[in-house]
């Protein structure tokens, strides 16, 4: 043994060998959330590659997957070019009234896809098919790749560019070289969640009489319950989203995308516009009426033709919609706590395997861990079958990185210098935890929750699957509503759809601009 | 006040050994500075010594009372030892005040004790309602001085509490910071990088190099007589020239010089004299000398200089005057250089 001079010892907590009782609830959590990836691994083992084969290599599944790949394919392309080109006109241009373009660029997230879906389906009957598919979610879904890219580029050293300027490069020179390989992370990030919601979309994609594995599953599942070829679509659907997951973090790569520089980055000079502005300003008008004034516009108009207040399932609908949802936010944060505080406190191959679940879990279509849910509760559980508490769990399932996310980076970002210097004044560990540590969460609580909750309370397949008898949340009645063609009566569902979505969607937008500002 | 003392304390990161049987004792009420490189394994010391981290071997007391030894480990929450970080550390959810008395229980919290340390810490009573970074930095290390003080600790260990601070912050902060420590005649434990700080911050200086304590004592006695040229080089400018003992002292390039410390141990395989630049005096040669000046770089209020001696084996000597002496010399100019006390007189590489 040598001696030899270390920079940084390694601090106390972090990267240390965890405690053991966090090590067993983060593992009996990612045993749990590893029940729908158990599901599908089932299916094909309970029932059997030769009756599966039949029901997988079909002429039907052929049309599925055609349909579901060449939305994925053209989509995904096209919510980049948007997102991506959005932030760039809004953060290093000289575009007038950027403030009020960032603002209109992130105001779809805060309408459902299905609500989208049904503006446009009641403003013009004729859409369907994978056009109109294209339509309602790139319009519906590009603010996932706008918002990544809008921090990534308000993070950009300009220095770079400069330097890019200063050795001959003209100004696509720069973007293609310099700016666009800083953003490849944002893109690859915000690419696999809109693949991910594409795959996972039923509502919007029904209105319009859009056939994917998705669709088809829950028609499946309306017809023969949890039956084999349920099973099988699920089976292909679960590879095709693994299969992103993996190309995903393959694509990553290995290059540093971080300021390699000290002290802070100056702000950009904002590249100037000039003929090009009127372009740039009809563009962004016409992307801002296609994905927020054509839903809004409709919906108001059939509020306008019914007396669709006056039902009296709104109040009831509203409140579970806010229990389930709070509920949900709820479990969701404190199921994230441990596996957060695992992965960055004491980062290490198995931290990142627990980590590694939830994300699985969460890459899965909500059908499908509805599907798993049904089964399970009604082999193992039968007495938590169509109970609040599985709706709360597909929640937590599905939208778990949302809470994961924020609170890691949270509890990273709070110095474990900080809960040292409280043990040193004389407090035992936990309690300098709940002194020091939690009140600097709270951000990171607080928008967690935020997430996860405007996630659960749009969530329309898990919960039309599993809610009990007789629950009625705003995006079940919508849809019940809406299906029904009773557009007037699901236009109070989609307005409070909206209305409940834009504190989190202010959250999100707040936050992103923060973030990137560092 | 309690005596802190160390005994072959070790610790280790993996395969990578960071102390090595590192003895010290610290008297009570008295303030030592523990001075190495970065990455010498100091910060890892304090660590140790305030309970963040377990040694792998050896003991830590504290008056009476086994901190750390073999089969024991007092938490750091019980130690009764406060730290003050790099950084402050200040909490960033909490004002001064609420900073100032967060280590002190529920039934002591009378604002006075609050008060008290404050003032010991020069910091003005209408700053407790601000929050930390509404602090300037210096504001924010007297804070988290007051913040440790205010338990009424037994031992105050301080890790590089200045380093960040700007020069003339630094050293105004450093002065009201000792000031405190000694008005509370708390025991003390600093650690720094910087020679001048920790020569001049207490009572005793250990010099920690590759995790090994390799020297303690006095400031002046260590200063005086390092156990090594690097160790002499690492405290402040050295001069080390070839040397051939005499019955009287030893011969350099820059003449006799009295020998003061000889740690040859008696060996006669050759030796090198150890000088401080403020030993040495320039004057402009007359008849006779013994260096030419090879380079003149003028720095505001003084003057480098940078000497050659003559002689079969020439050595490069830098040198420091004041600004209005330095324009009387040049490039190429001969000089006379005397030596005024003796030197340190070390065995051969």
């Amino acid at each position: 043994m040598t001696v030899t001079s270390v920079q940084t010892p390694r601090r106390a907590g972090r990267g240390s060998r965890p405690p053991a009782a966090l090590v067993v609830v983060a593992a009996a959590l990612a045993a749990v959330l590893l029940v729908p990836l158990g599901y599908v691994v089932s299916v094909v083992l309970d029932v059997g590659w030769d009756a599966l084969e039949p029901l997988i290599f079909r002429p039907r599944v052929g049309e599925l997957l055609v349909n579901t790949v060449a939305l994925v394919l053209l989509g995904v392309p096209l919510t980049v070019l948007l997102g991506v080109g959005g932030a760039w006109l809004v953060e290093r241009t000289t575009l007038p009234a950027r403030r009020f373009w960032a603002v209109v660029l992130v105001a779809p997230l805060a309408i459902p896809a299905f609500v989208s879906s049904y503006g446009w389906a009641s403003a013009v009957p004729s859409i369907h098919g994978l056009s109109g598919g294209l339509l309602v979610s790139v319009l519906a879904y590009y603010p996932l790749v706008y918002l990544p890219a809008m921090a990534a580029i308000r993070g950009l050293d300009p220095a770079l560019e400069e330097s890019a300027r200063s050795l001959g490069l003209g100004s696509w020179a720069v973007f293609g070289r310099v700016v666009l390989p800083q953003l490849r992370l944002a893109i690859l990030g915000g690419g696999l969640i809109v693949a991910l919601h594409l795959l996972a979309e039923y509502g919007a994609f029904a209105f319009i009489r859009f056939d994917t594995f998705t669709t088809a599953i829950v028609v499946q599942y309306q017809s023969t319950f949890a039956g084999p070829a349920a099973g099988a679509l699920g089976v292909v659907l679960s590879v095709l989203c693994l299969t992103l997951l993996v190309a995903e973090a393959g694509a990553r790569g290995r290059a540093r995308y971080a300021r390699v520089g000290s002290g802070a980055a100056r702000a950009a000079v904002p590249q100037r516009l000039g003929a090009f502005t009127p372009l740039a300003l009809l563009g962004l008008a016409a992307l801002g009426v296609a994905a927020v004034a054509v839903p809004l516009a409709s919906v108001v108009r059939w509020l306008a033709r019914g007396d669709g207040w006056a039902q009296p399932e709104l109040p009831s609908a509203l409140t579970q919609t806010v229990l389930l949802a709070g509920g949900g936010a709820l479990a969701a944060v404190l199921v994230a706590l441990p596996l957060a505080w695992l992965t960055a406190r004491h980062p290490g191959p198995l931290a990142r395997l627990f980590e590694g679940t939830s994300y699985v879990a969460a890459s899965l279509p909500a059908i499908i861990v509805a599907l798993a849910l049904v089964t399970v509760t009604l082999r193992v559980l039968p007495g938590l079958y169509q109970t609040a508490f599985t709706v709360v769990l597909a929640y937590v399932m599905i939208f778990l990185p949302r809470a994961l996310v924020p609170l890691r980076s949270g509890i990273a970002q709070a110095p474990v210098a900080l809960e040292e210097m409280a043990r040193s004044l004389g407090n035992p560990p936990l309690v300098a935890r709940l002194r020091v540590t939690l009140p600097l969460l709270v951000p990171s609580l607080a928008a967690g929750a935020a997430l996860v909750g405007l996630g659960a309370a749009n969530e329309l397949t898990a919960t039309l699957l599993l809610a009990p008898t007789g629950t009625r949340t705003l995006a079940t009645q919508f849809w019940s509503q809406a299906s029904a063609i009773d557009y007037p009566a699901a236009a109070p569902y989609a307005v409070l759809l909206i209305l409940l979505s834009v504190p989190a969607v202010a959250l999100m937008f707040v936050q992103s601009r923060r973030w990137g500002a560092r | 006040m309690t005596t802190l003392s160390l005994t072959g304390v070790a610790k280790s990161f993996g395969r990578v050994e960071v102390l090595r049987d590192v003895s010290l004792t610290v008297p009570a009420g008295t303030r030592t500075a523990v001075v190495g490189a970065s990455g010498s394994g100091k910060s890892t010391l304090l660590r140790l010594i305030a309970g963040f981290e377990r040694a792998d071997s050896g003991s830590i007391g504290l008056g009476g009372t086994v901190l750390a030894a073999p089969g024991r480990f007092v938490a750091a929450h019980r130690r009764g030892i406060g730290y003050v970080a790099q950084d402050g550390a200040l909490f960033p959810h909490l004002t001064v005040e609420q900073n100032v008395r967060f280590g002190l229980p529920r039934r002591r919290r009378d604002p006075v004790r609050v008060r008290e340390v404050m003032e010991l810490a020069s910091l003005d009573p209408e700053l407790a309602g601000r929050y930390p970074h509404q602090l300037s930095g210096g504001q924010q290390q007297r804070v988290a001085l007051a913040r440790a003080l205010a338990p009424r600790p037994a031992v105050v260990l301080l890790d590089e509490p200045f380093s960040a601070l700007d020069t003339g912050l630094r050293d105004q902060t450093r002065q009201a910071v000792i000031d405190a420590l000694e008005a509370s005649g708390v025991t003390t434990v600093l650690v720094t990088h910087d020679h001048d700080e920790a020569l001049s911050f207490g009572r005793q200086i250990a010099v920690i190099s590759a995790g090994r304590l390799v020297q303690s004592g006095a400031p002046a006695a260590v200063f005086d007589n390092p156990v090594s040229t690097e160790i002499a080089a690492f405290l402040g400018a050295a001069i080390v020239l070839p040397a051939s003992p005499t019955s009287d002292g030893v011969d350099c390039a820059l003449g006799r010089v009295a020998v003061r410390h000889d740690r040859t141990g008696g060996s006669e395989a050759g030796a090198r004299v150890l000088l401080r630049p403020a030993q040495l005096g320039l004057s402009p040669a007359n008849g006779t000398h013994n260096a030419v000046i090879e380079d003149v770089r003028p720095r505001g209020s003084h003057a480098e200089l940078l000497l050659r001696t003559a002689g079969a084996a020439p050595a490069l000597i830098p040198l420091r005057v004041p600004a209005h002496e330095g324009s009387g010399y040049h490039a190429g100019m001969t000089v006379s250089v005397t030596v005024t006390g003796g030197g340190v007189l070390y065995p051969a590489d």
